[in-house]
């Protein structure tokens, strides 16, 4: 019998962050240009696999993507079960800046989905020095919340089950089968109140409509990318943002949905390359 | 169209079992017009057409007929693929007791896109 392995290697980071012990998950792939990759709320680093597993990427690129904190292998810290998770704008900077100072990136290309395209804005604002450049996947600026997410959290509903059947409509119609549950799979594996603790900084305290417009691009490039599909971070909403920052290059992938680099790799590939050959010549 | 509803639900195994502790009776309005559907164990059992005099049911989802109308393409465009994209554009009223649409979310998702122009 012959098995095959993939690249890409996976470890336990332990370090600190708001003065508690946390255990980190850190998979990578590739070797040269650091491309640090942030997951969607509810979900874990295993969203990037594709890219992690496609040479056209990782012959230039050091691809990482960790778990954050009380998601997929990162555990939360010791004394999560009397606390109730909530994702600020303050704690995930703090945890994407304290986690690439630990493992040494100099100046990476951050891209990030959906919350990870939120702080992507965040960031290319607060601490553009930090990165060559920033890539925004279903990145925009504010989204109202459309349901009460108590739904989320409760014990009369199932919290995996119906995480995934919030999310099932925000994946692309063309989506391979395969990509499109493994991508709901995430969902349902998340543990309870993490999907509703990261939609409080994704839907309440993550707005950024208000200064959005002071990114410089001049300091850190930013392009955004946007499934056509996605009516939770909607193309409208993508290019408002693109709008107001001068130099922001976005493009809207047509058929795509709101998890491009998991739902379909294969198309999402396509805009992603360019995106980095030019990050490359600059 | 609605009426096909029952077959194309209980034919499939698999969403029958999916709701296999669901048992409820909900309001669908498309447009003008009131369906109350009612579901026993998964299986819908019955589908009655409006107008009621006093209809009871657990929850109701109400939008206009052209929006269930682009729902219920084969390739609904964007903003209309999914019940919670309705939702999300505020065309689709979700009321009632939505513990029950919530609990059985994907299946309420699935049962509904069964009236899609594919069958499917």
């Amino acid at each position: 019998m012959s098995v095959r392995f993939e690249p890409i290697v996976g470890r336990y980071m332990h370090l600190d962050l708001f003065g508690r012990k946390h255990r980190i998950y850190v998979e990578e792939a590739g070797a040269g240009t650091p491309l640090m990759c942030l997951h969607t709320a509810g979900a874990d680093g295993r969203q990037y696999r594709a890219l992690m597993n496609d040479e056209r990427i990782t012959r230039d690129h050091r691809v990482i993507a960790f778990d954050m904190p009380w998601h997929g292998k990162s555990s939360p810290p010791s004394g999560w079960h009397n606390e109730e998770y909530q994702l600020t704008s303050a704690h995930y900077t703090t945890i994407i800046l304290e986690i690439m100072a630990a493992l040494g990136l100099e100046q990476p290309i951050l891209i990030g989905c959906s919350i990870g395209g939120r702080i992507a804005l965040h960031l290319a604002l607060e601490h553009p020095e930090r990165f060559r450049a920033i890539i925004g996947l279903q990145a925009g600026a504010h989204v109202d919340p459309y349901y009460d997410l108590n739904f989320l959290h409760r014990p009369d509903v199932h919290g995996g089950e119906v995480a995934a059947a919030i999310v099932s409509g925000l994946v692309g119609p063309d989506a391979p089968d395969e990509a499109r549950w493994e991508t709901l799979w995430h969902y349902m594996q998340g543990g309870p109140g993490v999907f509703k603790g990261d939609l409080y900084f994704y839907k309440l305290d993550g707005d950024i409509r208000d200064r959005v417009a002071q990114i410089d691009t001049r300091r850190c490039p930013l392009f955004l990318l946007s499934g056509e599909y996605d009516y939770s971070c909607t193309p409208e909403e993508t290019l408002a943002v693109a709008k107001s920052v001068p130099g922001c290059e976005a493009t809207i992938m047509t058929g795509l949905g709101h998890f491009p680099m998991s739902e379909n790799p294969t198309e999402f590939v396509k805009y992603l390359l360019p995106v980095l050959e030019k990050i490359g010549r600059m | 169209m609605i009426e096909t509803l029952k077959a194309r639900v209980n034919d499939d195994a698999a969403l029958v079992k999916r709701g296999r502790y669901l048992s409820t009776t909900f309001l669908v309005e498309v447009g003008e017009t009131a369906w109350l559907i009612s579901i026993f164990e998964g299986r819908i059992t019955s589908i009655a057409r409006g107008p009621f005099v006093m209809p009871s049911s657990t929850f109701a989802l109400r939008a206009p007929e052209e929006e269930w109308a682009k729902f219920w393409l084969s390739r609904p465009p964007p903003g209309s693929n999914d019940l919670m994209a309705l939702i999300k554009r505020r065309v689709l009223k979700a009321e009632g007791d939505l513990q029950v649409f919530m609990a059985n979310l994907r299946y309420f998702k699935e049962a509904l896109g069964k009236l899609r122009a594919a069958g499917a």
